[in-house]
């Protein structure tokens, strides 16, 4: 094979690798800039367009909840989502089992939240099938929308259950 | 509308991921690039060494891209979140190892010395091997907080793993590191895999502890002291270390171990103090063993004057090791663009060439250019790990991926360092690049948990509900 070549196939190979290096590296960058910081009215006076798309950006869920309402049939809810707080985004599988929530470690969902107590609350299904929430006498108390709760309550998917800065709900 | 402007002033901006791409197709055109090259490169050896297209390329080129493939086919079934980069950066250097490895298996000199032969066939037989475990992780290992449970039976499975090269019978002494066991005809290195346990054991125990390891502590001369009795785990895990280099004599995995252990220390606690007992304890710990152990002390010397041993060793008076000094040769006659893949003489390293040396044929063949690319994708699958655990959401997950990517890194920098002669030379090896099946069957396991942890971490949060209520609730009562 003729010197030429190998030069070539040298100088191409090293340039073939750092090629692959600087598609790597732009692929972290478009993973870099992959948010977006939603501005929700703290700057009001930049006009209604914002307010507009604030309401937008409020309205889906909303009208969720009221689909969610409105098919609350015997289908029991499959898992429970934290949709508000620090944990956002976790997922616990409803599979008949006690989920307890609290800053206590043996929790089933561990609140890292200053407003939440060790044991909070509890999440269990009664013989129906139906899930009940209950406080565990906790400080700050569990509320089911505006209503602190008292006592044991049945609860169906899409109501937002608050405890502190946490918000979790059951979905299908 | 009232109360929805009242919250906003509170909420003043969400921070929210724009439709969360699973950039599964990202990854699969990055894996065809990563698959390329190692063929290229093949290619390439072939036409160096013997003018003409190795009669392997097609068989080599579909096994690599097979295993691939089938990798990014389960990543795309049971993780379809994960990080786009980490599977193809991997596969790059795996497959850049396979062809270096068949590379020096061409070396009549290697072959005479039996150092050499069919390494790179056996290496990809354990490529295949470690990608049956990547694939395993991630179908077994649904979520990976579930690892959380098995916090202490993992601290008694890594000593077991850590102790198993000293049973008597078990373990074998190869070259004057014990970190070895033999069965049924098979050498594995139980120290790749307990990397891996420990970190699941050092996350879930900090996780539990680094309360009280962060905030009781005096401060004194700018520095928090932590209690005396918060010291009790570090000081068990560096008697442990020390107790490893002793008897093991390897500096490699000791290092490793407590490196890791510093590393996650610092993370879960914020404090900077155990930063400085660590590269204390280290450097106290290494300094004493150094001083009367005759296997350490050797390789001290080979550091600090490899000429003079090489020399030594020529003539045959003493002298331990010729190849620190000939890897530093290697890389020299490399210069900034390389020899070019299969013109190098980085055989001449004899023992070891195509393990912990191999460093020293990318130096040569590829040069500083080359090696330079080699360390940046480390780098990148690093930067990866600590991307995840910055991204995870429970602390367990982050502690994980960092002490996983740490221990990575780790591993990097001790062979890296040790052959290009920074630091003395250990008994590990380039993480991928090196001809060795438990390293590589490890390694793809580790890539898996990190895929795993990345994936819960990047799935897109459900939307949340409005809550005209947030400040009501978050009353504290007196």
């Amino acid at each position: 094979m003729s010197e030429l070549t190998l030069t070539v196939m040298r100088l191409g190979f090293l340039a073939v690798l750092w090629l692959f290096v600087i598609v790597a590296v732009q692929v972290i960058r478009s993973d870099l800039f992959g948010t977006r910081v939603t501005q929700r009215g703290s700057r009001r006076e930049s006009g209604r367009q914002q307010q507009a798309a604030a309401r937008q950006a409020a309205a889906p869920p909303q009208q969720r909840q009221q689909a969610a309402g409105g098919r609350q049939r015997r289908n029991a809810p499959t898992k429970l989502v934290v949709t508000e707080g620090t944990l956002t985004g976790t997922t616990v599988a409803l599979q008949g089992q006690t989920i307890t929530l609290g800053r206590a470690h043996d929790s089933t969902i561990v609140l890292d939240d200053d407003y939440a107590s060790s044991r909070h609350a509890r999440i269990y299904p009664d013989r129906d099938g139906q899930w009940i929430v209950e406080d565990l006498g906790s400080t700050n108390g569990t509320y089911l929308d505006r209503t602190r709760l008292t006592t044991p309550t049945p609860i169906g998917p899409g109501a937002p259950i608050r405890i502190g800065k946490t918000v979790i709900e059951l979905r299908k | 509308m009232s109360s929805t402007t009242n919250t906003s002033t509170h909420h003043t901006s969400t921070i929210g991921a724009i439709g969360t791409p699973s950039r599964r197709n990202t990854e699969l055109a990055l894996l065809v690039f990563a698959v390329v090259i190692p063929v290229f490169a093949y290619a390439n050896v072939g036409l160096a060494i013997d003018d003409k297209v190795p009669a392997g390329l097609l068989s080599y080129g579909l096994g690599l891209g097979l295993l691939a493939g089938i990798g990014h086919l389960v990543v795309r079934k049971f993780a379809p979140y994960a990080d786009p980069l980490l599977l193809p950066l991997a596969t790059l250097l795996n497959g850049l190892g396979l062809v270096v490895i068949w590379r020096l298996d061409q070396s009549e000199l290697l072959q005479s010395i039996n150092q050499a032969g069919n390494a790179a066939s056996r290496q990809l037989l354990y490529t295949a091997m470690g990608i049956a475990l990547f694939i395993a992780v991630l179908i077994f290992l649904k979520d990976h907080r579930v690892l959380q449970r098995y916090t202490y039976i993992s601290m008694v499975g890594a000593l077991i793993l850590l102790l198993l090269p000293l049973v008597p019978g078990l373990g074998t002494s190869i070259y004057g590191a014990k970190i070895w066991i033999s069965v049924a005809g098979f050498s594995i290195q139980p120290g790749e895999f307990a990397k891996i346990v420990l970190a699941i054991f050092f996350a879930g125990y900090l996780m539990v502890k680094r309360d009280a390891l962060a905030l009781a502590s005096r401060r004194f001369m700018g520095l928090y002291l932590p209690r005396g009795r918060d010291l009790g785990p570090i000081l068990v895990v560096w008697f442990i270390s020390i107790l490893i280099l002793v008897f093991e004599t390897d500096l490699g995995t000791s290092l490793l171990f407590f490196g890791m252990f510093v590393i996650m220390l610092y993370v879960a606690t914020e404090r900077t103090s155990w930063i400085v007992f660590g590269l204390l304890m280290s450097g106290v710990g290494a300094v004493g063993v150094a001083s009367f152990e005759p296997h350490v002390q050797q390789r001290v010397q080979a550091w600090l004057d490899p000429m003079k041993e090489y020399t030594l060793s020529r003539q045959g008076v003493g002298g331990h090791s010729e190849q620190a000094m000939q890897a530093l040769w290697a890389f020299g006659s490399g210069g900034t663009l390389g020899t070019g893949l299969g013109q190098g003489h980085s055989d001449l390293i004899r023992f070891a060439a195509n393990s912990d040396f191999i460093l020293a044929t990318f130096g040569e063949e590829l040069g500083l250019a080359g090696v330079m690319a080699i360390l940046v994708i480390y780098a990148l699958i690093v930067e990866r790990g600590v991307r995840t655990a910055l991204a995870a959401r429970d602390p367990f997950g982050k502690l994980l991926a960092v002490g996983l990517s740490g221990a990575f890194a780790l591993q990097v920098f001790v062979v890296a360092g040790g052959v290009m002669g920074l630091i003395p030379l250990t008994g590990m090896t380039m993480p991928f690049l090196a001809s060795g099946g438990s390293a590589v069957i490890a390694n793809w396991a580790l890539i898996g948990i990190l895929l795993r942890i990345s994936d819960t971490a990047r799935r897109p949060a459900p939307a949340p509900a409005p809550n005209p209520d947030a400040e009501m609730t978050q009353v504290v009562r007196p």
